[in-house]
């Protein structure tokens, strides 16, 4: 058994490259402009993000809504950091170049910031961790609109630019780039959830009182899930400002928060492949695949269909949601995760099957 | 005497905004207290609510579009009770959260729909949007009026609840779900007064906070709503009369706020009171005290 749980583990991996592989092929052949790179693009950094929900709301059951204010953070600290000496005095036009006055490496900015949102998630965990269920969304979702508050400060100007733009730092242009730190994060994540602390997440997630019981300190447990969702949080901020080209804190509502927690509901609480492929799917229909209904200019034959013009993709799109929210409660992958194992399982006992008839 | 003088202004749109919170609160506050909902989908019914005066505005005179549009809000609340929390009636309570979600989701997308994304325009209701001065400060009659609509709505209300037999059911299901429908309260009854009532307050709500803020865009419901569910908490949620002072306070102090020169920080503020109020007393101010049990 063990050997064929490693020979599934590697296949995993070579599927994995095998997606980097096609990737960087598609690259090589489709034109740049491409909305699948689009896709693809803004698609892995959703999936970094959903999965760093998930492991707050699917696998530790804590309920949280602060995931755009952690976005922020990251985005911010990111371009704050990153942004070239010689183009801040342009950036910060209207504070007389800014307070800061050096820059790092575009590794290290990333880096730098999942630690920031990792450290102010720590101290929001302090006081809220403690409260149940939907207090805890509330209470968390107020804290990113303060966060986005303070960011707009015009007294802090020098460092977050007020609400003006901030622009200019270093992006990526090639598709494999979020597709590598997604992959690794997610990674990591991933060998998260399969350790003792995964174990004892899960514990707190069925039942606290239990979990207590049995000797997970869970104050220590739970301060710990929070703060490395952040910390994953952060990072895809700092990939998201990468791929806009310019940040701003008017676009981290809670809009975003919800956008995201509807990505994990659709791919299943408690799924990490559950939650990847659903934000490929939610950032291709909502970006690509629905576009056509919002052109008023589309026939079915000679049918002129009245409804359609701007809007109406998401009029439908939400429709879908509110669908699958209601009728299909579990998702597309429910809690199970993607596996091979269970595949060829399946497709052997389909043989199986077959053989006796 | 100086200090009156300059804030006076600010505090009397404290009082109003409050009263119009208020009215928001309610609906918020009745729905937690029976369903142990947030029903996130509230702000978005409010924007609804003045998106529909609207629309009716130009095809009918306004003394008929505002009862019409408040009876359609009626309407539109008891239909999202029916379509996204009914089904969810025994599944875990975050499913139903999620679906309050999607419900808000989908009426903003409506909203942005039906009006193309542009900001429309609350039409002017005579006599309540004309501008008088009061202590040499220049505001709209509508300021005045809000506060006492607010309390004459909340003492029919409260007479409603107290002395009316689905008034009784109501808090019958709110203090024990289960026990209550074994002693033959009809549940769904109960449930979908409950939504109706609140959308109708809020419709009232979204009348008066429009006619001073006329502007309406598919998001503008988002922020009172949060701000109001903040005063239901505040004043203990489940309870009214917490709602209401809740609420009051809250609209003074933002606006106070916003008169110290503020403005950015004047949302953070609720939120700053929302997590303090949490923290030290998590049942608010009027609020039932309850243990847990394992």
């Amino acid at each position: 058994m063990d050997k064929t749980k490693k020979r599934d583990l590697i296949v995993s991996l070579g599927l994995i490259a095998l997606i980097f592989v096609v990737v960087a092929v598609l690259e090589k052949v489709l034109p740049t402009t491409s909305m699948l790179f689009t896709v693809l693009k803004k698609g892995s950094i959703y999936a970094l993000v959903a999965v760093s929900m998930n492991l707050l709301n699917g696998f530790t059951g804590l309920f949280s809504l602060g995931q755009a204010g952690f976005m922020l953070l990251g985005a911010y600290t990111y371009a704050i950091l990153t942004i070239p000496v010689e183009a801040r005095a342009a950036v910060y036009q209207y504070y007389d170049g800014g307070i800061v006055q050096f820059s790092v490496p575009v590794i290290v900015g990333i880096l730098l910031a999942g630690v920031v949102a990792a450290f102010f998630a720590y101290l929001i965990g302090l006081p809220v961790l403690h409260l149940k269920s939907d207090y805890l969304a509330i209470a968390t979702l107020g804290f990113a609109e303060i966060i986005r508050a303070i960011f707009q400060w015009d007294k802090l100007g020098g460092l977050t630019n007020g609400s003006n733009l901030l622009r200019k730092f270093p992006i990526f242009h090639s598709t494999l780039f979020p597709f590598a730190v997604s992959a690794l994060c997610i990674g990591i994540i991933v060998m998260l959830i399969n350790s003792t602390y995964g174990r004892a997440f899960k514990a707190i997630r069925d039942d606290e009182i239990a979990a207590e019981a049995m000797g997970i300190n869970l104050a220590h447990h739970k301060r710990l899930a929070f703060t490395i969702s952040s910390f994953f949080a952060g990072i895809s901020g700092a990939l998201l400002a990468m791929f806009q080209t310019t940040v701003q804190a008017s676009q981290f509502k809670s809009a975003m928060t919800y956008e995201i927690l509807l990505i994990v509901v659709i791919g299943g609480i408690g799924s990490i492949t559950g939650s990847c492929i659903s934000s490929f799917l939610f950032v291709a229909s909502s970006e690509w695949w629905l576009r056509f209904l919002d052109n008023s200019e589309t026939y079915i034959g000679s049918l002129h269909l009245g409804l359609l013009r701007p809007g109406f993709r998401k009029v439908v799109f939400s429709v879908i949601i509110m669908a699958i929210v209601l009728l299909y409660q579990r998702g597309i992958m429910g809690d199970k995760e993607f596996s091979l194992t269970r595949i060829r399982q399946r497709l052997s006992g389909l043989f199986k099957k077959k053989k006796v008839q | 005497m100086g200090f009156f003088q300059t804030n006076l202004p600010y505090l009397l749109a404290g009082i109003s905004t409050g009263g119009q919170y208020a009215l928001i609160a309610i609906g918020y506050t009745m729905v937690y207290g029976i369903l142990r909902l947030i029903n996130f989908a509230h702000g978005d019914v409010f924007m609804c609510a003045a998106l529909m005066v609207i629309y009716s505005a130009s095809y009918l005179p306004l003394y008929v579009s505002v009862p019409v549009a408040i009876v359609a809000t009626g309407i539109l609340g008891f239909a999202i009770e029916r379509v996204a929390y009914k089904p969810l009636r025994t599944a875990p309570r975050m499913s139903a959260m999620i679906s309050a979600i999607g419900m808000s989701y989908l009426l903003q997308n409506l909203a942005l729909y039906v009006t193309g994304g542009l900001t429309k325009y609350y039409p002017p209701i005579p006599y309540i949007s004309d501008s008088i001065e009061i202590f040499g400060a220049m505001t709209k009659r509508v300021t005045v009026i809000t506060p006492i609509v607010t309390v004459v709505l909340i003492i029919a209300l409260v007479s409603i609840i107290k002395y009316t037999k689905i008034g009784i059911a109501m808090r019958a299901v709110s203090r024990d779900f289960e026990t209550a429908q074994l002693m033959g309260v009809k549940i769904n009854s109960v449930i979908s007064a409950t939504f109706v009532i609140g959308s109708l307050l809020a419709a009232v709500g979204s009348t008066l906070f429009f006619s001073n803020y006329t502007g309406v865009t598919p998001t503008v419901g988002g922020m009172p709503g949060l701000k109001a569910f903040v005063a239901a908490v505040f004043g203990g949620i489940g309870s009214i009369p917490g709602a209401v002072i809740g609420a009051f306070i809250i609209g003074i102090c933002e606006n106070l706020i916003k008169g110290l020169g503020w403005t950015t920080f004047s949302d953070a503020f609720t939120f700053v009171l929302l997590i303090i109020v949490l923290m030290f007393m998590p049942t608010g101010l009027f609020g039932e005290k309850t243990t847990d049990r394992v």
